[in-house]
């Protein structure tokens, strides 16, 4: 048979149960695919959907109990792993099949050097010495690219960026020059030009070694820029398989059309408002500028009129959140103007402050951390109310949590229960929907959508959308994600480096970026219509 | 971290300062020494000349004076009972309580390591049940009734072993055997709790992705990062037996730090008092440096900051 036809790895109706105390439930259900040599797998699907715990299965490394492999095979060059005895399966992992995970902060070991990390591969199989693998480590931190190898292996994980680290985890998987490497959700935490150049690198290194690549992931535009094959994963099932480009071009499946319907950039939404020339700015930042060790923010100005959504984007570390802690008042800026419907609000007074902060609410980005987890949803919801205890009668609190409740999209039964009962898009409606109490004139979405699955990002937007319409409401929307906030934003800052570096409306920023880093952004962000056009 | 560490010495001397000033005047208020040492029939001028003798008449900021300048000369006092500088008299006891801590607490340490770190790798499994049993009953356990049971068993019913003093091996097997009960209860259950934690962090699954063996999985990947709590709860319990294993030496007649300070205290032998105090709280603070010290070596996050 030719080389290049031949299977490196075949799963074979694969399926995969979960035993908890609710009774069992099925994650992965008999799920078939195959990967060749050279060739790119890309396995789409949303949480919950599978994805991660077929990778485990392939890598050995799903916990069981409470996972149960109920069936099937997983066929490498023919030999069904799945049957081997435990330490005749160690013998492969690593050296045949290597895996790159998402977090890479929590999947590297805080405590080892990562240059001790890398080296344990040659330890661990090839049986070196300390010094020789070692030596081969430094190489292989050259081959990703980390500058300085030799210095920089002997630091460890936290001393390195995000982007450094993905590299280190992937010079670890190449080691042993293994036939197959999964990619789970390799570029998720990472900046767009960052994930640039990782994905980049993937597929060069798939090349310069033949390898078999599954790339394991919840962004479609990921997929379509990397992969020849793609199968989409619903709840345990395949429910689309085929050549990526015949995917995309003509999903078949109704969860596939929905998925691509979900694909930030692409919602059609009401023609956006002119700029207001002629109504005051509700905020009008003047100058400001905030000083840790670094400069966060440097000299930035820009201002919020009346029922509009404006976007700040940049990568991390360009000041964004520095600007939304400063108009919240969280941190107090080292030079500059904050004018609230022109008063600064620098100068207010307890009171002043006050009342501000009930004109002003945020939503942040991660739902499971910002929502107290013992309180359940009616104490959440109306807290803002027990503070600012003039603002309703404690006799409406219920009926008005029920009507934000209604309005976010939730059932009033969900008033109840608690923060751990609810899905990560439930979550964030439930932030939303704090936010809402006081009545504001203006909300900040610090990354709300960024821990989203596409589809529930989707809704997410269309709600704040529809709830801005509704109590007419301006948002401060940061995100690093860039179709997101073309989907939303009247108009666009573009930061980096804590300044401001471009603004305008959204259209023309995007269509006809003028700086050079704008256009880099805007290139880096995967995209389907490259495949499909 | 040097400058960290500097600080920490720094506030070390501190404490130890402010701790001696109020163990010289607390000391004081349990009464005049002369009632304790003199016959309880001695004549008032015998009292008054004991009392002129050793500086008990002068104004206590005087006699605290008198006792800085001492200090200063690298003099503690002499003890009353012994007639023998005081810090002889405590040198001569800790050794015998460090070397008691030294091997009790290694031989926890170590054990409660290799119980707590199986139970972990299957909690809920008939190892993780059992141990639970035992290092909970172990960490409740009352030493002084455990010493005084074992006394019965092994050397007055058996015979196998002798009831106190020191010499040989098996004079250190009962008091180091009931030292170390409650620490290794303790430090099975912090080790368990961490190590489970640790084993199922995503760094462990990295390790396993690469092929490492589960041995290696456990007592290198998991155990380095599951062993900040246990030497803090550590540290704590060799400093508790190094502040003097007070009933394990008195029950067993072994002459450190624990069983002198209590009799110097009931003799009101005050210079005694202080300079065992003194070395005590040297110790134990340099154990609780030490333990920072740790803290960096084996977490490189801890020593970047």
């Amino acid at each position: 048979m030719n080389d290049a036809k031949k299977s490196l790895l075949k799963v074979n109706n694969l399926s995969v149960s979960f035993d908890t105390n609710e009774g069992s439930f099925d994650a992965v259900k008999s799920i078939n695919f195959d990967l060749k040599k050279g060739e790119t797998l890309a396995i789409i699907g949303e949480s919950g959907s599978g994805k991660s715990v077929t990778a485990s299965v392939i890598m050995g490394i799903l916990t069981c109990p409470p996972g149960r492999i109920k069936s099937g095979e997983v066929l490498l060059n023919d030999l069904d792993i799945l049957k081997l005895s435990d330490s005749d399966r160690r013998k492969l992992m690593g050296s045949k099949i290597a895996i790159i995970f998402q977090d890479t902060l929590s999947y590297l070991n805080p405590v080892f050097s990562v240059g001790s990390q890398i080296a344990e591969c040659f330890e661990v199989h090839k049986n070196l010495s300390k010094k020789d693998s070692w030596k081969k480590a430094v190489k292989l931190l050259e081959r990703v690219r980390i500058p300085n190898p030799s210095k920089r292996a002997k630091d460890f994980p936290h001393q390195f960026s995000g982007g450094q680290r993905q590299r280190v985890m992937i010079a670890m998987a190449l080691a042993l020059e293994p036939d197959i490497i999964i990619a789970d959700e390799p570029t998720t935490a990472l900046d767009v030009t960052i994930q640039a150049k990782i994905l980049e690198l993937l597929g060069e290194l798939r090349d310069e070694r033949n390898m078999g690549l599954i790339l394991i992931t919840h962004d479609l535009a990921i997929a379509a820029e990397i992969s020849d094959k793609v199968i989409v994963l619903n709840e345990g099932k395949i429910v689309e398989k085929g050549i990526t480009r015949d995917v995309f071009i003509n999903p078949n499946h109704a969860y596939t059309r929905e998925l691509m319907d979900s694909i930030p950039g692409k919602i059609t939404k009401q023609k956006k408002k002119i700029l207001k020339k002629f109504s005051d700015p509700i905020l009008e930042i003047k100058n400001i500028s905030k000083f840790y060790d670094t400069v966060a923010c440097d000299d930035v100005s820009f201002n919020l009129f009346p029922n509009e959504v404006l976007g700040i984007v940049g990568e991390s570390g360009s000041g964004k959140t520095t600007v939304s802690n400063l108009i919240l008042r969280l941190a107090s800026p080292s030079n500059g103007k904050i004018l609230y419907h022109g008063q600064n609000i620098l100068n207010f007074n307890k009171k002043d402050l006050f009342n501000f902060r009930r004109k002003v609410q945020v939503v942040f980005q991660d739902p499971y951390a910002s929502l107290n987890p013992t309180m359940n949803i009616y104490d959440i919801i109306s807290e803002p109310w027990v503070i600012h205890s003039d603002f309703l009668d404690k006799k409406l609190h219920k009926s008005k949590v029920i009507d934000l409740l209604i309005s976010v999209g939730l059932h009033p039964d969900d008033a109840i229960k608690f923060p751990h009962q609810f899905s990560g898009g439930q979550r964030q409606r439930i932030a939303i929907a704090r936010a809402l109490a006081l009545n504001p004139e203006i909300i900040i979405c610090d990354e709300a959508v960024s821990a989203l699955d596409v589809s529930i990002q989707a809704q997410i937007i269309k709600l704040l959308l529809n709830l801005r319409n509704k109590f007419s409401l301006s948002y401060i929307f940061i995100a690093h994600d860039l179709p997101v906030v073309k989907d939303l934003a009247d108009r666009v800052i573009v930061m980096k480096s804590g300044k401001i570096i471009e603004q305008g409306v959204v259209d023309d920023v995007f269509n006809f970026p003028r700086e050079k880093y704008t256009k880099d952004l805007l290139k880096a962000s995967p995209s389907i219509e490259n495949l499909i056009s | 971290m040097r400058q960290y560490l500097s600080k920490r010495i720094f506030s070390s001397i501190l404490a130890i300062t402010g701790l001696f000033v109020m163990v010289f005047f607390l000391a004081r208020l349990t009464g005049d020494p002369g009632h304790l040492y003199l016959p309880i029939d001695a004549p008032l001028e015998v009292r008054k000349e004991f009392s002129e003798k050793h500086g008990f008449n002068d104004p206590i900021y005087i006699q605290f004076g008198k006792f800085l300048g001492d200090l200063i000369d690298g003099n503690l006092g002499y003890s009353l009972r012994k007639e023998r500088p005081a810090i002889d008299i405590v040198l001569e006891a800790i050794p015998v309580t460090l070397s008691l801590a030294a091997v009790a607490m290694s031989i926890a340490l170590v054990g409660a390591i290799l119980i707590g770190s199986l139970a972990a790798y299957r909690p809920n499994g008939i190892f993780d049940r059992i141990s639970r049993v035992v290092s909970l009953t172990a960490a409740s356990a009352p030493d002084f009734w455990v010493a005084i049971t074992a006394i019965l068993i092994f050397s007055v019913s058996l015979g196998w072993l002798p009831t106190s003093g020191i010499g040989g091996v098996p004079y250190w097997i009962m008091p180091i055997g009931i030292l170390v009960i409650r620490p290794l209860g303790l430090l099975v259950q912090v080790v368990r709790g961490s190590m489970i934690t640790a084993l199922s962090s995503d760094f462990v699954k990295t390790a396993r992705a690469k092929g490492v063996k589960e041995k290696v999985v456990i007592f290198k990947h998991a155990l380095r990062n599951g062993l900040l709590p246990v030497i803090t709860v550590a540290g704590d319990q060799a400093a508790a037996i190094a502040n003097g294993a007070v009933i394990v030496e008195t029950i067993f007649g072994w002459p450190g730090i624990g069983k002198l300070m209590i009799d110097s205290i009931m003799q009101r032998d005050f210079a005694v008092v202080q300079a065992s105090i003194l070395i005590t709280a040297i110790v134990i603070l340099s154990i609780n440096i030490i333990i920072d010290i740790a803290y960096a070596v084996l977490d490189p996050r801890i020593r970047h900051k």
